[in-house]
């Protein structure tokens, strides 16, 4: 049974699809995915998509689900390449993919991943900070108490 | 023999009723730009046709025998049809010549079997005949309405770029769901063709937004988040922000402006932003770059 190639670019996993993909290709790719992840505590995947005709509900879900279980693992997943024709009929069958980042390309997908990153880590930062300055806060108090 | 007799007459009294027939017909002549000229050739086409029709004994457009005929009937009934004459002045064009016929053969109706030999065929032919140009002004009249219909949906669905990376697409008319395909499929290859981020919907000509047109923007809205493109709705009127808020329509989602400039000042924006940021990561390069530079220098310098 053919394997999709994932293929590490610095701290980004990218995921070409090559052909249109049959369900249980599909699942072997999100397992594989998975694993890589875990292997290479990598914080993006790109899934290239621009060659896939045709996305029924089953693929739509696989993408989907395998986001969410990415971000678990603290891994964001875009989506890029989606063709004009595959987004209407994803529309048409009322998955819009809400909870996936998508962009046009490659380029813009690893853009788009940057800037999510950045985001989440400033976030993450500014967490800490905000925990540490109520601590400090705390401190303060029981000090004065 | 069937219809010989009128044969006869034909041969015989062709000028005459070629001359009766054309000149019944002149008050359309000088319409779209027929002339009196082309009229008569015409005519002089038709009788020689219909000479060999009676000839062979054909007696329903059904038969192969004629074919020619009806082809040439379905050549000028097109070619009326083009130049915006009505139903009537197309069948006009058989019915008169049937007029001129008939009284020619008035003695020979008053003999119960010439009647039925040679009047009934030759009359039911030329009614068949009428209702053929008839039959084929409706279908070429269907063929322009169809085309019509086309260049509409065209035209009423342009998708420009105005600005690097925006896209504007001014909805003209009433959306029903098959205008609304054109709209999508052309505004999802106009992204992909010029990879643009923004896309500015303005449904300022849009007359009516009810629930299903609303859908049918939520869809289009959807596809180009698919591939990564955001979209700005212009052009809400205060009716259609009051119909679209009674509907309970939710497009908390999407953002909405009141005019096409403001929302090209927004997209503008929201371009720019990325533009920044793109500028900001290449800055980051460069100094990452000039860090490792110097880092490998005072290294070098070190050994």
């Amino acid at each position: 049974m053919e394997k999709i190639p994932i293929i590490k670019v610095g701290d980004t996993l990218l995921v070409s699809i090559q052909t249109d993909l049959q369900d249980q290709v599909a699942m072997t790719m999100q397992t594989d995915l998975l694993g890589r992840i875990e292997q290479t505590s990598a914080r993006g995947v790109i899934i290239d998509i621009s060659v896939v005709d045709i996305v029924d509900s089953f693929l739509g879900r696989v993408l989907s689900d395998t986001a969410s279980m990415a971000r678990i693992m603290n891994a964001v997943v875009v989506v890029v390449g989606i063709q004009p024709s595959v987004a209407i009929t994803l529309v048409e069958l009322g998955l819009e993919l809400k909870q996936i980042p998508t962009a046009l390309n490659v380029e813009r997908g690893l853009q788009l991943l940057r800037e999510r990153i950045a985001w989440e880590d400033h976030a993450v930062a500014d967490g800490a900070e905000s925990r540490e300055l109520g601590r400090e806060e705390e401190r303060a108090r029981n000090g004065h108490g | 023999m069937k219809g010989q007799k009128f044969l006869e007459i034909l041969r015989k009294r062709k000028d005459e009723i070629l001359e009766n027939w054309v000149k019944r017909q002149l008050p359309l002549a000088g319409k779209g730009g027929v002339t009196s000229d082309e009229l008569r050739r015409q005519c002089v086409e038709f009788l020689d046709l219909l000479e060999n029709v009676i000839q062979s004994g054909a007696s329903s457009p059904d038969d192969p025998k004629t074919a020619p005929i009806v082809e040439f009937l379905k050549e000028v009934s097109r070619d009326r049809v083009m130049r915006g004459f009505s139903p009537t002045e197309t069948a006009v064009f058989i019915f008169s010549l049937k007029e001129i016929v008939l009284p020619m053969l008035q003695p020979l109706a008053k003999n119960e079997e010439t009647f039925s030999s040679e009047v009934m065929p030759l009359s039911l032919l030329l009614d068949q005949m009428g209702l053929l140009t008839f039959e084929q002004y409706l279908n070429n009249r269907e063929e322009v309405i169809a085309r019509q219909q086309l260049d509409m949906t065209e035209l009423s669905t342009p998708v420009v770029k105005i600005w690097e990376g925006i896209l504007a697409l001014p909805l003209i008319g009433t959306l029903d769901s098959r205008r609304t395909m054109t709209v999508m499929e052309k505004l999802l290859q106009k992204i992909v063709d010029t990879t643009a981020t923004v896309a500015i919907l303005d449904i300022t000509g849009v007359p009516t937004v009810d629930t299903l047109v609303a859908n049918h923007i939520m869809k289009t809205v959807a596809a180009t988040r698919l591939l990564g493109a955001e979209v700005i709705i212009t052009g809400v009127s205060p009716a259609i922000a009051q119909t679209i808020v009674h509907l309970g329509v939710d497009l908390s989602g999407i953002q909405t402006r009141a005019t096409m400039a403001e929302g090209l000042k927004l997209a503008l924006r929201m371009t720019k932003q990325q533009m920044t940021e793109e500028a900001r990561n290449g800055v980051n390069l460069l100094e990452k770059g000039i860090a490792a530079a110097q880092t490998a220098q005072a290294r070098k310098g070190r050994s």
